[in-house]
């Protein structure tokens, strides 16, 4: 729908890559809004990669206070001011990105991936096991996802990978239940029946003839939800239980700036908060975009 | 299926996700902390307060049998011991209930009221300078991290603008001089009801900026969910077919168009509902709002942690019944889900 006027810079041509047009990937990328957001996620990236490059005070990106110069308001030494400890509040951003992506990404491939072989082995095999798996995925569906992650973190112990385990079993069971669904409209087609009938075992049907046919709606919303995922990690920063101190965090340096707001050093929170909302907003609206682009329907072709 | 047949299974597969629910509490709280006395009771008990637990806890039994015991005294009510407040869990939440419930009413009722004209408008301009508009502010308002936009929103009301409170449900001169006297323990009726003006106006302030902040997420969604299924409508025959008899513009989107995608935005209520009172969480620590949110912030900090599976158990009880209920007021308006299977599509 912005498509038809705007996209005039061929974004992926320049890689000497050009996609066909009236594809998908073609929408996509004539869609700017699209295109600026997957520009705007690729800097997040390189900033994560070269963090201890693109800051004089790595160390306290990492962590090591500076107590002398404690909340500090932005200036040219600091863009972004100086934290409660002193620490270069732009270093931390930038150490941050890395806690944010990182979790983001493995709480989307893990949930995405689990999510997937059980939707597709209830699919497949349907009767008990279709039974099974689906009941325990309406169970998990019932809880609203933040609580639960917050109660099973907090029975763990405060870490990344915990808070990425606690985010992860509320994240699969949406993947399930969608791979589940595309697995039953692709369970009866010709070419997998065929496979049965020469004896291919049923698990090489589902990983080389179900699975590649059912991956782009899961990846689609696999993208849609990493913007989602992020928010979740630095929510549960925020409470207090994600990664501990001092590692940096977004979430949880937004909460450390929580109550200099109140004298007037709006930087600590405000900084890394920014971040956080660039990022998500990023991916979701790359994720709309891609929705558009997929789905003829949306396109307005109909 | 027949009506009664339908919510019969629908009724039974709420039942079921109970079960399961508890089940699934059941093992966190029980089975996967090395010492469930220990969490319980928190970092410093004593041994002997331990032993206590573990005995009332029934905590060396086999698990079914702990299973069957957790079912049936949380389901008369017994949530367990906060050991922070020293008090049953479910007494504490009968207080803090009310102002939670107070604040996701409000702007569950605000992100219907505007999202749902707002996204009729988008889809009757579809592609138009409103509705792109409409997308990348949707989009970022389900983005924006709550704790942090309400931050923003602090630092420019109240700290630059002056013109709302930090925080709190009134302000403590109120409290002391005009006391709200509690009936339903939502603020602003019980201000309301008995007359009481000056608090009622105060209690007001306090409200509007968490109010708005919770109902950010959930509004942007109601906007998107009520384009997408006015798009749909609006491509079919009849509303080509009302057009051409000369129906306007404001009865064809408002009187038709909307009565047959009302169904669909039905749910939009379910899910609002639950981002609601999810958010809440986040946004009562920012503005100290005392309701379920602090509450259990509060247990966070101080590893109170039964009263996390306390809330959570009660906030994913109100989210199920919340959607059996929307569940059966579509199945009521639509005739065509009665034809389906029951529980998932």
């Amino acid at each position: 729908m912005v498509s038809t006027r705007l996209g005039r810079r061929r974004f992926a041509g320049v890689l000497g890559w050009r996609p066909e047009p009236g594809s998908s990937l073609w929408y996509l990328q004539r869609d700017r809004i699209a295109m600026i957001s997957l520009g705007v996620l690729i800097l997040m990236v390189l900033l994560a990669i070269f963090a201890p490059w693109l800051t004089p005070y790595p160390d306290q990106g990492r962590g090591t206070p500076n107590v002398a110069e404690k909340l500090k308001p932005p200036s040219l030494a600091h863009p972004f001011g100086t934290d409660p400890l002193g620490r270069d509040v732009w270093a931390r951003v930038l150490f941050g990105a890395r806690t944010a992506l990182i979790a983001g990404i493995t709480i989307q491939v893990v949930s995405t991936i689990g999510g997937t072989v059980l939707g597709a082995i209830a699919g497949y095999f349907g009767g008990w096991l279709d039974e099974a798996i689906m009941r325990v995925t309406d169970i998990f569906l019932a809880f609203p996802p933040l609580l639960l992650a917050m109660t099973v973190a907090s029975v763990l112990e405060p870490s990344l990978g915990n808070s990425i385990l606690a985010i992860t079993l509320v994240w699969w069971p949406w993947y399930a239940r969608l791979a589940r669904g595309q697995v039953i409209s692709v369970r009866e087609r010709d070419y997998v029946k065929a496979a049965r009938g020469i004896g291919v075992n049923d698990a090489t049907i589902i990983v080389r003839h179900i699975l590649p046919n059912i991956m782009s709606p899961v990846l689609v919303q696999a993208t849609l939800d990493l913007g989602a995922a992020i928010l979740t990690v630095s929510a549960l920063s925020f409470v207090g239980l994600g990664v501990p101190p001092p590692t940096a965090d977004w979430g949880a340096m937004v909460n450390e700036g929580r109550i200099y707001i109140q004298n007037g050093r709006w930087w600590v929170a405000t900084f890394p908060g920014l971040a956080l909302f660039v990022t998500i907003m990023a991916f979701n609206l790359l994720g709309d975009g891609i929705q558009l682009a997929t789905s003829p329907k949306a396109r307005g072709v109909s | 299926m027949s009506r009664g047949e339908y919510l019969l299974r629908r009724l039974g597969f709420g039942l079921f996700v109970l079960l399961g629910v508890l089940l699934v509490t059941f093992v966190v709280s029980r089975v996967v902390p090395g010492d469930p006395a220990r969490l319980y009771l928190g970092p410093r008990a004593s041994p002997e307060a331990l032993a206590q637990v573990r005995e009332r806890l029934g905590l060396d039994d086999p698990l079914p049998k702990q299973f069957v015991k957790y079912v049936a005294s949380t389901l008369q009510g017994d949530l367990g011991y906060s050991f922070r407040t020293k008090r049953p869990i479910i007494e504490d939440l009968k207080v803090r209930l009310p102002a939670t419930m107070e604040l996701v009413i409000l702007s569950t009722g605000l992100a219907l009221l505007v999202g749902v004209p707002v996204g009729v408008l988008g889809a009757s301009r579809r592609g138009k300078g409103f509705d792109q508009v409409s997308r990348i502010l949707t989009i970022a308002g389900v983005s924006i991290p709550a704790f942090w936009w309400a931050l923003l929103l602090q630092l420019v009301f109240f700290l630059w603008l002056g013109l709302l409170p930090l925080g709190g449900r009134v302000s403590q001169d109120i409290q002391l001089h005009h006391p709200i006297q509690m009936i339903t323990g939502f603020y602003l009726i019980d201000a309301a009801v008995t007359g009481n003006w000056i608090a009622w106006r105060d209690a007001a302030l306090h409200i509007l900026l968490p109010a708005c902040v919770l109902a950010t997420y959930p509004l942007s969604l109601a906007v998107r969910m009520t384009r997408a299924s006015m798009v749909e409508v609006l491509s079919e025959v009849y509303v080509t077919a009302a057009r051409a008899q000369g129906l306007s513009e404001r009865e064809i989107l408002f009187r038709l168009a909307l009565k047959n995608a009302i169904v669909p935005t039905l749910t939009i209520m379910g899910l609002v509902f639950a981002y609601s009172i999810t958010g809440a969480v986040l946004v009562e620590i920012v503005f100290t709002w005392p309701g379920m949110g602090s509450y259990m912030t509060d247990a966070i900090l101080n590893k109170d942690i039964y009263v996390l599976f306390a809330v959570t158990l009660v906030v994913t009880v109100i989210y199920i019944f919340v959607n059996l209920l929307v569940d059966l007021v579509q199945a009521a308006l639509d005739p065509r889900i009665r034809i389906g299977r029951g529980g998932e599509a």
